[in-house]
């Protein structure tokens, strides 16, 4: 198969590499660049857990290719703390105690963020339809629920 | 044609494990020069939070830290032998090899430090945070970090133990067919309040409240989460779960997150939980297995419920829209 050059920022920092051409920017982070955050739960976009963030829009990356993505800044859960200081989205989960076998809690933030990002204060349906496309198997909907809310929480007293 | 709200309740005793050929898990303990404690296992953690429990047992039975303990799972060729993480026997099985284990490694802990300390071990006691005191005496104390140190490097001892929990195999009497297949019952009550549009078969989860008696809940956030999730699991494999739709006919399964109908959240319905704490007596510090008994009366609830509400009795899950149909058109008078 050809290999063909790609080239983005992921969390901040230049990557560089030959792919197999046709490969899903999920495995191209996880087997080549080596970020594991993103899951591969179904493969064919119906889970969320392969959930990033392209050039600020929410994206799974398992429906991405890889060489769709150069010159584009990518950003994983990975990359979300920064210098050892939680994310407030990754904060809230924690302190809602809003992961539970953990596996859907990566493409849940990113949802979460993004959702944020463009509407810092959500209501509560809006929360529920920014997720809806992330699937939770332990059902613990309710406490992630809380986790985006009370992050936003946070978010407005730190801006005030 | 109307839409129409029941409410039906249902009550579970749950089992904790199982009855084939005996019912076994065994663990060991042992520290680390710097005197961590490691608990090996073969049973697996997949989620439920193994680990975090049989850290705390250990620790708790030792008398160090949660976080002085490091957990080892899942290996089943090289760890000792476990029956398997199912039938909610987790916590109760693998939690009293744990305690087991413990046991034996503390009383070689505390030999060591006796030697050190030049006292009785029976006259030691841990604070819970990594130190060996003389009771009634508490500055004549060892840090555990030294006593682990003493016993690898100079006494040459293990601090170890091995931890055997065996559920004897139960057979019938012969006479009456009376036998003991599991141990240790949970129980739980749900009450569904549901509306049933009589027209298309849709049925609206309301209300779920649930009440669990589980023993002691080890580590309550995570019963909270188990229980609230598996609340809304029971009311999933009531309306929506199924593989094979039309059993045993094995058309229209589900083969993927599109075709298998699962909650998302904005299918949630108000849920409350209730959480009765009735300290097991066999138990690992009196816990009981809440893991899959969660996920069970809303289903006999929601059926109540819906019979309340339309007056068809649905006994194939999941309840769905078609299934009320035919119910109700079977129901109907000629």
């Amino acid at each position: 198969m050809a290999k063909v050059p790609v080239q983005f920022t992921l969390n901040g920092s230049e990557k560089a590499e030959f792919i197999d051409s046709g490969t899903t920017l999920l495995n191209a982070l996880r087997d080549k660049i080596g970020d594991t955050s993103p899951k591969g739960g179904c493969h064919q976009g119906t889970c969320g857990a392969c959930s990033v963030i392209i050039d600020g829009e929410l994206r799974l990356s398992c429906l991405t290719l890889a060489e769709t993505c150069n010159g584009a800044a990518i950003t994983t859960t990975s990359g979300l703390s920064e210098g050892g200081v939680l994310h407030p989205v990754q904060r809230a989960f924690l302190d809602t105690f809003a992961t539970q076998c953990g596996f859907c809690t990566p493409g849940t933030i990113m949802a979460a963020k993004v959702l944020l990002d463009h509407t810092p204060n959500p209501s509560r349906d809006e929360v529920v339809e920014a997720l809806s496309g992330n699937i939770c198997r332990c059902t613990g909907y309710e406490s992630i629920i809380q986790a985006v809310l009370l992050a936003a929480r946070a978010n407005s007293q730190n801006a005030a | 044609m109307a839409i129409r709200r029941g409410r039906g309740v249902a009550a579970i005793n749950y089992p904790t494990g199982m009855n084939l050929g005996g019912d076994p898990t065994q663990a060991l303990v042992h520290s680390t020069p710097t005197g961590n404690f490691m608990v090996t296992l073969s049973s697996v953690d997949l989620g439920q939070g193994m680990k975090q429990i049989m850290a705390q047992i250990c620790a708790e039975t030792i008398g160090v830290p949660t976080d002085r303990v490091v957990v080892d799972t899942a290996d089943t060729d090289t760890g000792p032998h476990c029956m398997g993480t199912f039938a909610s026997r987790g916590t109760h099985r693998a939690g009293n090899a744990v305690i087991q284990a413990a046991r034996e490694a503390r009383q070689v802990m505390l030999e060591v430090a006796a030697e050190e300390l030049e006292v009785n071990a029976s006259d030691l006691e841990t604070d819970g945070q990594g130190n060996i005191l003389v009771k009634g005496a508490p500055q004549k104390s060892i840090s555990i970090f030294d006593v682990a140190l003493s016993a690898h490097f100079k006494r040459g001892r293990s601090i170890s133990g091995r931890g055997m929990f065996l559920i004897p195999r139960s057979y019938p009497e012969k006479e009456t067919g009376a036998m003991k297949p599991s141990t240790c019952y949970a129980h739980a009550c749900t009450v569904a309040e549901v509306e049933v549009d009589d027209e298309t078969g849709e049925v609206t989860v309301l209300t779920v409240k649930n009440i669990f008696e589980i023993g002691r809940a080890l580590n309550p956030k995570m019963v909270e989460q188990q229980l609230v999730g598996g609340s809304w699991m029971g009311i999933s494999h009531a309306l929506y779960e199924t593989t094979e739709p039309y059993y045993p006919n094995r058309d229209h399964g589900g083969t993927d997150f599109n075709q298998y109908l699962m909650p998302g959240p904005g299918d949630l319905a108000e849920t409350e939980i209730i959480v009765l704490e009735r300290p097991s007596a066999d138990g690992p510090y009196g816990a009981k297995g809440p893991g899959e008994m969660c996920a069970n009366p809303q289903i006999p609830a929601v059926a109540n419920a819906v019979f309340d509400a339309v007056g068809v009795r649905i006994d194939t899950l999941p309840i769905t829209p078609e299934r009320i149909l035919r119910a109700l058109k079977a129901q109907a008078p000629n």
